[in-house]
């Protein structure tokens, strides 16, 4: 883990040039790059990340995927400090366990949604670095995806991007699936097919342009049928 | 239990009476990530132990790490020995479950490495008719739009609409616990807290954390049946509390207030302070950076809120720059006109 003063707010790398003597402290905070988006449509529900994770200059492993299963119907992608999107998941999964046994059924994604933030904002003054987004099934069958910010603040969304390359995505985004900013544009609903399109080009200029982004792509498909994996190389470089 | 342990989860021994045997006196039952462990001051035990006798039993949500900073190991760590505050039984709120000597500044050791949302703008006025509260819907961080389409105006109850301006995390969740204890009240004292009284609850909940980096400044706007009219007040987690008839915060907050200080009066139909509560919103969403996208409206009268269509600024920036257009084509004419009549003359 490096000092944090190596790091701008945004967990990008400064500028590396000497600026006198700087003290450095021991951060618990390191960010280990990668890009979750999400997608909603009709009655499918679309989570992808890439599987990069970095650490500065360095890259820890080229096979690190950042979505993990929760339920039949859900899936969550988390980006940001590795350590603290495993533990995150960790205590999700028992949480769930726990719903489990004592309700007998498993949780919606509108209660998982709400319980994460619930989780997060328990620890408001030391918060989990992780930008998290859940995809999945509400109870009537359609696309849901809600969005966190690190401390629990959260949203029911049609599509989000996540993590390093969220800032690039974020806008295609609006303009592809939202229509937004285009003038006299039918606005046609998303079919699975151009969904998953789009979300591999997607990610393929992410991982033209930004440098945590990038390897190979994992998306998972959710439909009421279950819950689908591809995987796409990206750029390695 | 183990899965406990993980979550941080051993308080809730209300409903896991028998996984935790061994449970020590948690009294706080409701809620679950919430946890107070006091295992370790024995001397507050008899405090709280004891059901919900007195009636306005606030459970403060201070989480155990509160009490002792992860990080204090090895490092320089700032000056964080706290004050020891008074003992509970001085207090006035008498169960207020505060142990003494949080180190509520533990948080400023830990640099984060990332900012949360912040910036907006957010009105509320009294008239004759009501109360009107209006908010954009942009929520920023650190220069990007987190959210172009996020809720600033919560209902509380039928009768009760808070604004929220600071931290969304904060204002999000505290509100959610305003809700509750006002739920809680009514359903103990079969009335409903009016809203000064809402407003002192959430006043006296955020006071343990003054200090640390909690943001929260809300308006709760609402109409109390008892004393027969709209009320509002302003609250901040600094511990500002007032009563007024008009206030606007956040960051486009001088600007609404110069639409607002012009035409606001009591007399104004229900149309009139609409109007002006949006035109103030979309100044103010004009000239500061922070504040945009839309405008949304709650109206509190005596039967409820009402909300009002979420607008769409961007249409009324072109309708706006038609009608410039528009005027500046008629003076055209009336010059050309005024030039011709002259020629002929």
């Amino acid at each position: 883990m490096l000092s944090s003063d190596s790091y701008s707010e945004n967990g990008k790398m400064r500028d590396y040039h000497y600026t006198g003597p700087v003290e450095h402290r021991f951060s618990p905070y390191s960010f280990n790059g990668g890009t979750v988006l999400a997608v909603a449509g009709e009655d499918f529900a679309i989570v992808a990340s890439d599987t990069r994770l970095s650490e500065g200059y360095s890259i820890h492993s080229r096979d690190s995927p950042k979505c993990y299963k929760l339920t039949d119907t859900t899936v969550i992608g988390s980006s940001g400090f590795h350590g603290d999107c495993l533990t995150l998941t960790k205590i999700i999964d028992a949480r769930l366990k726990m719903y489990k046994h004592s309700n007998n059924k498993s949780m919606t994604s509108g209660a998982i949604a709400a319980m994460l933030s619930t989780i997060l904002y328990g620890r408001r003054f030391f918060p989990y670095y992780v930008y998290n987004i859940i995809g999945g099934l509400d109870e009537e069958g359609k696309g849901a995806v809600y969005s966190f910010d690190p401390v629990g603040s959260y949203q029911r969304d049609t599509y989000k991007a996540g993590g390093s390359a969220s800032s690039m995505l974020q806008p295609l985004l609006d303009n592809q699936i939202g229509f937004k900013n285009m003038e006299n544009v039918q606005h046609v609903p998303l079919t699975q097919e151009k969904a998953v399109q789009l979300v591999k080009d997607v990610f393929i200029s992410a991982a033209e342009r930004d440098v945590y982004t990038g390897d190979a792509l994992k998306i998972c498909i959710i439909t009421k049928e279950g819950i689908r994996e591809e995987t796409v190389p990206l750029r390695k470089d | 239990m183990a899965l406990q342990e993980v979550c941080g989860f051993n308080k809730f021994s209300y409903l896991y009476s028998e996984w935790n045997i061994s449970a020590s006196a948690s009294v706080y039952l409701e809620d679950t990530f919430f946890s107070f462990h006091n295992r370790k001051n024995t001397d507050f035990g008899g405090f709280f132990t004891g059901s919900n006798g007195s009636p306005l039993e606030l459970y403060v949500p201070v989480a155990e790490y509160l009490k002792e900073s992860p990080l204090q190991f090895g490092q320089a760590s700032p000056n964080v020995t706290p004050q020891p505050t008074a003992k509970p039984e001085y207090c006035s709120l008498p169960s207020l479950p505060f142990p003494a000597g949080i180190p509520l500044s533990a948080s400023s050791s830990i640099p984060l490495p990332f900012q949360l949302s912040h910036g907006t703008t957010t009105l509320a006025f009294q008239f004759q008719g009501g109360v009107i509260a209006a908010a954009d819907t942009r929520s920023s961080c650190s220069g990007l739009v987190a959210c172009p389409s996020s809720q600033k105006i919560l209902p509380i109850h039928s009768h009760l609409v808070g604004t929220t301006s600071g931290t969304s995390a904060d204002c999000f969740l505290w509100k959610r616990i305003l809700a509750r204890e006002l739920r809680l009240y009514q359903l103990r004292h079969h009335r409903r807290l009016s809203t000064g009284g809402a407003a002192k609850l959430l006043s006296h909940m955020l006071h343990p954390f003054k200090g640390t980096e909690l943001c929260v400044a809300a308006t709760l706007c609402g109409w109390d049946q008892n004393l027969c009219g709209p009320r509002l007040f302003y609250v901040c987690s600094d511990g500002t509390r007032l009563q007024g008839e008009l206030f606007s915060v956040g960051s486009g907050s001088p600007y609404a207030y110069s639409i607002l200080d012009r035409d606001i009066c009591w007399e104004m139909s229900v149309d009139e302070a609409v109007a002006l509560a949006r035109e103030a919103v979309y100044r103010a969403t004009h000239r500061d950076a922070y504040s945009g996208n839309n405008v949304d409206l709650y109206h509190i009268t005596a039967g409820g809120w009402k909300r009002r269509e979420r607008e769409e600024l961007k249409e009324e920036y072109y309708r706006e720059k038609e009608r410039e257009r528009e005027k500046v084509a008629e003076r055209r004419r009336k010059m050309e006109k005024a030039d011709g009549s002259k020629c002929v003359k």
